[in-house]
């Protein structure tokens, strides 16, 4: 059998390490922050796993590590984009590029091996019912993120500071705040995502071991608009063609082709939704616009380089 | 020293709203606010008025907690206060409408009004009581809106409700709106002087900052007129008149309401039959004559942008054909348009008038590359476009401290003669001019009209796009009224009233010349 119970819980395998990073991605978008160093932030979470569970016996600390290693390394985007007002894009490729590196430098320093640190030793985490208790919470986690978002108070200021933080801050909302704390909160879940991927999916620490999952994230936060349900939506379909490729492998496909399949998939949903937001809003700078709406109200400003015009 | 009128009985003496005593704000290189005093007593309407760079935002935004002031002090309700930020203001009851709205167009009007002051149950917002709040608030004051409608989708007049509903959720007592008619139209102002004399009368206190005549006129019960950052004049607007405002803003007398002679009409310039441009313009057909300006009215969003676009060449043409001094230009690029004979100055001059950041002498050179300046192997010779800066800025009386600053260092008034006059300077058959005053004080204005009169008496075709309507009446020789897309009215100069105009934009009449000639009025 092709479609079986396997390769629904292969399927669900696939999706959690993707499912809590973009819901760490989500949450920085609905603060106004362009998250794009999901995969650097997964990346720091599988090594600190890996490293911390060796070493302490513990595949519980090493997912506690895990997240406190990302959070701490998602603070890299809070001070550049939102203290020093930096681009987000800039520093999120950064991150990527500087967790790539800094993971293979510390195992070659840490574990004296190049390319995969594996051992029959390494604790990884338990398995419940087929699968890891970081699947369950990822599943809790969108449930709680979509309450949060849409009926708590915190949420509500939250989507207003990434809307527009200048009438967030006219209304006494600090919008540094909130969104320090949807950076800090999206390192936690990709803490959460590195500790799936390296103790639950599989059990060992390899180099660029994410192997762009991050970035599949990425797209699943703009798949899914931002909305927990619809993020959960997008990382599914990602999910299906991750353990499809891997079982159109068994049938005797070569493996570069059903590597692709999530790429392929990523590359058609972007396409997808951009042509139908295209079809939307003919021009983003010229959206729709509500009869009686300036095209700019800036222009009715003079220019006073003091910012404090008439 | 705080003026009480004199019928009230001496013991009931209430201390003003809002007092400002010598209030003095210096900026580098400008005195913004000197020594100004400003009384605003509880439930009334004071208009606060001035040019651009009078000194009304500074003022305001001492008054709101957004600037510190150099000297003077602050009272509410008679206690002398000291705002650090505008929460401290909310906090003493003061709330302010910033003239470009600081709304969530996402979130629903009931999360607009009660954000960061949510009625809560267990740290969840209370979505119930936040609509009934938000009803409750609408039916005491008529400011009637669907608590549960997306912002986003909501017309300019029923945004500024949700953001005077915000305040009043917050308790202020004393609302400061921001040039709150600039985007409204008559009907909609109208509306919102209603609601403004309701909570007048139920004890609220309103600061109208306005440089508006007909609004202050028609809705505050005193004024306090700025120029240059000192108080020009204290009045009451029962004993007021327009005349005697504008030359205390200007401080000198203001011809207003000019009624300019007719031109002498040619040839058709501009020739525009069944013009489509996507949804936004829809079979529009009109004429513009050698000698003659036409002027399109009409509320912001009916079409009038994308209309100027599509004859510009900024936007494709669907359906319909477009002959420019006889040469069909329906589908050609912007150079080509030009080259066939137009000028043309849009609407967001910062954006896409001029290029803010490059010098003054870089922006009057654009689009002059092509033929004035020109020179051989393609390269402008930097002392042809210093000398054609010159001459410019002399013509058109652009002050600017040296043509080789950044457009961006210009005032508003000043950014706007550069661009007029960079294109009145190509003296073409066909000037296509869109909102020439928006955000340009009083005297800039005058200087703009005479020019755009001066090119039509010249014998050159216009058509202005504003949505002033004074500015319709006083320049155009035909006024066109655009509704939903199309041309739904039309009227010759004579028959210009602004009563009818008004119904006109609002979709309220259709009528074109010849479907009725006489007794069509209704």
């Amino acid at each position: 059998m092709f479609l079986d119970s396997d390769l629904l819980m292969s399927v669900l395998r696939a999706l959690t390490p993707i499912l809590l990073a973009a819901l760490g991605g989500a949450l920085c978008e609905r603060a106004g922050v362009f998250n794009i160093g999901l995969e650097g932030l997964m990346l720091v979470g599988c090594f600190t796993a890996v490293s911390t569970s060796w070493f302490t016996g513990s595949p519980w600390l090493g997912v506690l590590a895990a997240a406190l290693a990302s959070a701490a390394y998602s603070l890299i985007l809070a001070v550049g984009a939102v203290t020093l007002r930096g681009d987000a894009v800039v520093l999120g490729v950064a991150m990527n590029l500087l967790a790539a590196g800094l993971t293979s430098f510390l195992l070659r320093t840490v574990f004296g091996v190049q390319g995969t640190f594996d051992d029959p030793s390494l604790a990884g985490l338990p398995v419940v019912g087929g699968f890891t208790p970081l699947t369950y919470l990822s599943w809790a986690a969108v449930v709680v993120a979509a309450v949060l978002l849409s009926r708590h108070v915190w949420g509500l200021r939250l989507r207003g500071v990434g809307e527009s933080p200048d009438a967030a801050a006219t209304l006494g909302v600090n919008p540094a705040r909130h969104k320090y704390a949807a950076v800090l909160l999206s390192g936690v879940l990709c803490g959460l995502a590195g500790a799936q991927l390296a103790l639950g999916n599989v059990t060992l620490f390899s180099e660029n071991m994410t192997a762009g999952r991050g970035w599949i994230a990425v797209v699943a936060v703009m798949l899914g608009r931002a909305v927990p349900l619809g993020v959960l939506l997008a990382a599914l379909l990602f999910g299906v063609a991750e353990a499809v490729g891997f079982r159109l492998q068994g049938l005797g496909l070569p493996q570069q082709a059903t590597d692709a399949a999530p790429y392929v998939v990523t590359l058609g949903a972007l396409f997808i939704t951009t042509a139908r937001r295209r079809g939307r809003t003919p021009r983003a700078s010229r959206g729709p616009r509500t009869p009686g709406t300036p095209r700019s109200t800036g222009s009715t400003r003079s220019t006073d380089p003091s910012g404090v015009a008439s | 020293m705080t003026p009480q009128p004199s019928d009230r009985p001496a013991g009931a003496v209430q201390a003003p709203a809002v007092e400002l005593l010598g209030i003095t704000k210096r900026f580098p290189g400008t005195l913004a606010n000197d020594a100004v005093d400003l009384t605003v007593r509880h439930g009334e309407i004071h208009a606060l008025m001035g040019e651009n760079g009078a000194g009304k935002s500074t003022l305001m935004s001492v008054l709101y907690g957004m600037t510190r002031p150099d000297a003077g002090s602050v009272r509410i309700d008679g206690r002398d206060v000291s705002f650090g930020d505008p929460g401290d203001a909310m906090a003493a009851g003061l709330g302010m409408v910033h003239q470009s709205f600081k709304l969530f167009d996402s979130l629903t009007v009931a999360e607009n009004v009660v954000y960061a002051a949510e009625p809560r149950r267990f740290g969840f917002v209370d979505r119930a009581a936040a609509r009934g709040r938000v009803r409750e608030l609408a039916d005491t004051h008529g400011l009637t809106v669907d608590p549960d409608a997306r912002v986003g989708g909501l017309p300019v007049g029923l945004r500024q409700r949700v953001e005077i509903l915000k305040l009043l959720h917050r308790g202020a007592r004393t609302l400061i709106l921001d040039e709150p008619t600039a985007v409204l139209t008559p009907a909609e102002a109208d509306a919102l002087f209603a609601v403004l004399r309701s909570l007048a009368a139920q004890g609220r206190t309103v600061i109208l900052v306005t440089h508006k005549l007909r609004e202050v006129l028609e809705v505050s019960d005193n004024v306090t007129v700025l120029r240059d950052g000192r108080v020009a004049a204290r009045l009451r607007t029962a004993t007021t008149t327009a005349d005697e405002i504008a030359a205390a803003m200007t401080g000198r007398a203001v011809e207003l309401d000019r009624v300019h002679a007719p031109g002498a009409r040619g040839d058709v310039v501009l020739d525009v039959t069944g013009l489509n441009a996507g949804d936004a313009v829809r079979d529009v057909d009109l004429t513009v004559r050698a000698g003659e300006i036409v002027g399109v009215a009409g509320v912001a969003g009916n079409g009038q942008s994308e209309l100027v676009e599509a004859l510009a060449g900024l936007r494709p043409v669907t359906a319909g054909r477009v002959t420019l001094s006889g040469r069909d230009v329906t589908h050609a690029s912007a150079a080509g348009r030009r080259a066939a004979g137009l000028a043309y100055v849009p609407e967001d001059r910062h954006a896409v008038g001029t290029a803010p950041a490059a010098s003054v002498a870089d922006n009057l050179a654009m689009g002059h590359h092509r033929t004035a300046l020109s020179s051989r192997r393609g390269l402008l010779p930097p002392a042809a476009v210093r000398t054609h800066a010159g001459r410019l800025v002399e013509r058109f009386g652009i002050k600017a401290a040296t043509p080789d600053l950044p457009a961006a260092t210009l005032s508003g008034g000043n950014l706007q003669k550069l661009l007029i006059g960079r294109e009145l300077a190509h003296d073409a058959p066909l000037l296509l001019v869109e909102q020439p005053t928006r955000g340009v004080d009083i005297g800039a204005i005058q200087n703009i009209h005479d020019q755009i009169i001066a090119y039509r008496d010249a014998g050159h075709a216009v058509l202005l796009v504003s949505a002033e309507l004074s500015e319709i009446r006083g320049l155009s020789d035909r006024v066109l009224v655009m509704y939903e897309g199309r041309v739904t009215a039309e009227y010759p100069k004579d028959e210009l009233d602004e009563r009818t105009l008004g119904l006109a934009m609002a979709g309220g009449t259709a009528r074109r010349p010849g479907a009725g000639q006489d007794g069509d009025e209704d």
